[in-house]
């Protein structure tokens, strides 16, 4: 076995072990990139040099003062920041070594990480499918073990999406819970960073280290990464949302149902719940974000940052003027002020589910990865994508997404979504579920 | 309704804070004559994923000032972002308050003359409320200077001053002539100066002041369909002047039936005159929403209380207070409110002492100018005192001197014969210096000038 291909919790005890020194570990990935990157485009940047350290690949909307930080946009191609993103920070400060930036749709604007100004990132299950996105860089990273981590960002399924297309673990925390400091704001009431890796434990390991409040970030807090008290699989109660296994294709459906089976088997109560239809919390999380878009990118006026704003690209500028639009005078009341009201009745929604469930169960995307040209014709690919992920972002919950079978050759996403804070619950289940499924150890041909 | 043209007059006041730090970040927020671009760091840039984290101290100031203004302090509040495109606004929106701000509702009373007073030439002033609409609070912008590089013309952006505190006070349209807006500035300054949360300075713009002028034609309702928002005044004489400007400007327009522009109009001092600046076609649209940033903020009853028990004794009670326990003059009084440290220095002497009277210290305090800071109250109190001790003299020693002075000054006689009768006080300030400032200055002059014109 490579030492490239070692999930997190392996290279860790490894180097513990001295069987291999983190350089080792990172010299690995630093081949493995030069073997296949040309064919998987994960990254837009790599680092110069090597380190003795494991290695970890970061989206590019994370400020580094050490490389180039682009959002994959040409906004921002030539921008190197002064200062680091705390969840990069964090990640130094704990021994981690940045091995490079992984590619995104540009600024964020996209679930396929076709939109990135730079070039497409291929999905390594099959380089003619999509990676999704806009964490594809990371995900497909990941999965084509070019690193042993990864970390991601997601405003309404950019984790947990890609790492559903690409069959690798991705958590997405509660918002709050880890800080934006330093991440390249896409909607700002809604973007929460995470890890996606190789195994559930090694999203644990990653999570507890960048997870907490930032003196940085107003909108963190200080709530304890308490452990799920007393954890009984038998006392678990888990919802299976029928309105979102209505919406999954078939075949993504049917390997869910099996899911269902697993966690019957393992003993959980499996409760059928009802949930507020995904459709409607498509148009308020499109207004929300898109009026959020509008101001944030304000900032690349053409003064700053070397490029004018010529170079936005199709999907960022339909963004900016969607989001301008829904904030106008006159148009804030029945767009802006609606989809508020309407993300408390989804908010809501999930108070009551959790009365019943402890969790809810899904599919993360209604469809398996697709072909790559695909998000170009529609120009509400995105939204229709993320469909399944949107109303639990919304509420801003934690979800991870976990690999649960394939079907023709492609991987399909298992999320498991719990009540704010229960980031622990989340992880104890999927752990169990992975060690009775063993899907991670599963690798594509590239 | 009234038969006469009537002026209409609001105002916005922006006064910056005397924080340590700026608004959203910790970068020092002082910024008059400071080399540009030192205080600044990632948020007060705007730089891509930079956030804000709000200053609680200027939060409680800026409640601290509504509550001095008899505001209502908002038990739920927030902040919104305000979308605009300036080159000095680096994050292109400002974080203000739009629909939820700290503090709505209050009033500020002034003593001055009415419209109808001032026409009919009353003596006294009444009194007049001011009703403020609300106190919020932003963050202030860079600041632009447009200067000369190698021969091109050029703007250069100083963002030191990007992200301090900013507080806004508005009031309602109430104020009938330039003379409310006058002593209402005035007081609100020194009850800014009081509560020690800005210097209120407005020439170097720490305090800065936009009035909105109309006026209603005789037998109009409600209010004008215009109004006219003067900028860049930075003093209160100039915001007088403007304002005179203004209504006579409007008053001639009216009574040719004309309406005059809505627009921003700018002073210009040395032609005493406004100018147009910008016409406003309609409201601009700010496209205003809750900043996602920072997480509304809520006061409980307790947090309010605990701030109005740091508000200290403002200009007007201790005014009050100086009139009822030291019997002083309105004009002495006003004089030592003025000046919060001259207050208290007051006080201070008039505790340290039973021999001399609140009135001949604050005599002695206002006509000497004493500077507070180098003279102790004791000293000062040993001062007066030696200087009220009489010094006797007979007639004839006093005739000796005066001799002596006048023989030394031949020219200043010279004068005082051809007429610069003037002279005399410096014959006096001879005679004392060579004998004691505690002499009988009415006696000494007499005897001088009639030294003088019996030769």
């Amino acid at each position: 076995m490579n030492l490239n291909e070692l999930s997190l919790t392996e290279a860790l005890e490894g180097v513990k072990q001295k069987k291999f020194t983190p350089k080792e570990v990172f010299t690995a990935c630093e081949k493995r990139i030069k073997d296949i990157d040309d064919k998987i485009k994960a990254f837009v940047s790599v680092v110069p040099k090597t380190e003795n350290a494991i290695p970890f690949a970061i989206k590019d909307n994370f400020c580094t003062t050490k490389v180039l930080t682009t959002a994959s946009s040409n906004i921002l191609r030539n921008y190197l920041p002064t200062y680091n993103a705390t969840v990069y920070q964090k990640l130094i400060e704990a021994n981690f070594g940045l091995l490079g930036k992984t590619n995104m749709d540009s600024f964020a604007h996209g679930s396929s990480t076709e939109t990135s100004d730079f070039f497409v990132t291929h999905n390594p299950w099959n380089l003619n499918h999509l990676p999704g996105g806009s964490s594809g860089g990371s995900a497909a990273a990941v999965m084509a073990d070019e690193t042993i981590f990864a970390i991601g960002s997601e405003t309404a399924g950019s984790i947990r999406q890609p790492s559903a297309w690409c069959g690798v673990v991705g958590l997405k925390p509660t918002y709050g819970r880890v800080s934006r400091y330093g991440v390249i704001a896409m909607g700002s009431s809604l973007d929460c960073p995470g890890p996606i890796t190789k195994t559930v434990a090694d999203a644990e390991i990653v999570y507890k280290i960048i997870a907490g409040k930032d003196p940085l970030d107003a909108t963190t807090v200080d709530i304890p990464l308490t452990p799920a008290k007393n954890f009984n699989l038998k006392d678990v109660r888990i919802g299976v949302a029928q309105e979102y296994l209505a919406i999954a294709e078939k075949p993504v459906c049917k390997k869910i149902l099996e899911a269902v089976e697993v966690f019957r088997k393992l003993g959980c109560k499996i409760i059928d719940i009802s949930l507020f239809d995904p459709k409607y919390a498509i148009s308020v999380y499109t207004i929300l974000q898109r009026s959020e878009v509008s101001s944030n990118l304000a900032r690349y006026d053409g003064i700053r940052y070397g490029s004018d704003r010529s170079n936005f690209n199709k999907e960022n500028k339909r963004r900016i003027m969607l989001g301008t639009y829904t904030l106008s005078a006159g148009y804030y009341d029945a767009y802006y002020l609606k989809a508020q009201k309407i993300r408390t009745i989804i908010c809501q929604d999930f108070d009551q589910a959790f009365e019943k469930v402890n969790v809810i169960i899904g599919p993360v995307s209604p469809s398996l990865a697709k072909k790559i040209g695909a998000s170009s014709k529609d120009p509400m690919f995105g939204e229709k994508e993320d469909m399944l992920v949107e109303p639990s972002t919304i509420a801003g919950l934690p979800a991870i997404s976990i690999p649960a079978g394939f079907v023709d050759g492609l991987p399909v996403g298992l999320q498991i979504i719990a009540n704010k804070w229960q980031e622990d619950l989340i992880l104890k289940l999927a752990k169990a579920f992975e060690t009775e499924t063993e899907y991670y150890k599963m690798k594509p041909e590239i | 309704m009234s038969n006469e043209y009537q002026p209409v007059i609001g105002l916005e006041i922006h006064i910056e804070l005397a924080t340590q730090s700026k608004m959203f970040c910790s970068c020092s927020a002082y910024h008059f004559e400071v080399e540009p671009n030192i205080h600044c760091c990632p948020v007060c840039l705007g730089l891509p994923g930079a956030l804000p984290v709000p200053n609680k101290k200027a939060i409680d100031w800026t409640i601290m000032l509504g509550l001095a203004l008899n505001c209502q302090i908002a038990k739920e509040s927030k902040f919104d972002r305000k979308n605009y495109f300036y080159p000095d606004l680096p994050k292109g929106y400002q974080i203000s308050q739009y629909d939820a701000p700290l503090c709505n509702n209050g009033h500020l009373e002034i003593k001055a003359f009415t419209e109808e007073q001032r026409a009919s030439n009353d003596q006294f002033p009444t009194l007049k409320t001011i009703r403020i609409r609300r106190v919020h609070l932003e963050e202030d912008t860079g600041k632009l200077l447009h200067t000369e590089i190698d021969g091109k013309a050029c703007t250069m952006i100083d963002f030191n001053r990007s992200g301090v505190p900013l507080l806004e006070v508005v009031t309602e349209p109430d104020f009938e002539n330039s003379a409310q807006v006058d002593k209402f500035l005035k007081k609100l300054q020194l009850i800014v100066r009081y509560l020690g949360i800005s210097s209120a300075d407005m020439e170097k713009g720490s305090m800065r002041l936009e009035p909105n002028i109309s006026v209603r034609k005789p037998n109009q309702k409600g209010l004008p369909e215009y109004k006219v928002e003067i900028k860049n005044i930075n003093s209160f004489k100039f915001a007088r002047k403007a304002i005179d400007y203004e209504i006579l400007r409007h008053r001639e327009l009216l009574e040719k039936s004309e309406t005059p522009v809505q627009e921003t109009r700018g002073w210009n001092e040395p032609k005493s005159k406004t100018f147009s600046q910008r016409e406003k076609e309609e409201a601009n649209d700010y496209r205003y929403f809750p900043e996602p940033d920072i997480p509304p903020m809520t006061f409980t009853k307790e947090e309010i209380r605990e701030i109005q028990s740091w508000i200290p004794e403002l200009p007007e009670a201790k005014a009050k207070r100086f009139v009822s326990d030291y019997q002083l003059s309105e004009y002495n009084t006003q004089q030592l409110i003025e000046n919060k440290s001259l207050g208290q220095y007051f006080e201070k002497v008039v505790e340290n002492t039973k021999k001399l009277s609140p009135t001949q210290i604050a005599n002695w305090l206002i006509n000497k100018k004493v500077n507070i800071d180098r003279v102790s109250p004791k000293d000062l109190i040993k001062i007066i005192t030696e200087s009220r001790q009489v010094f006797e003299i007979n007639n004839e020693d006093l005739e000796k001197v005066i001799a002596r002075v006048i023989k030394e000054n031949p020219q200043a006689v010279n004068d005082y014969r051809a007429g610069k009768t003037q002279i005399i006080s410096f014959f006096l300030g001879q005679v004392i210096r060579l004998t004691n400032p505690g002499i009988d200055k009415t006696k000494t002059t007499i005897a001088i000038i009639r030294y003088l014109t019996k030769k």
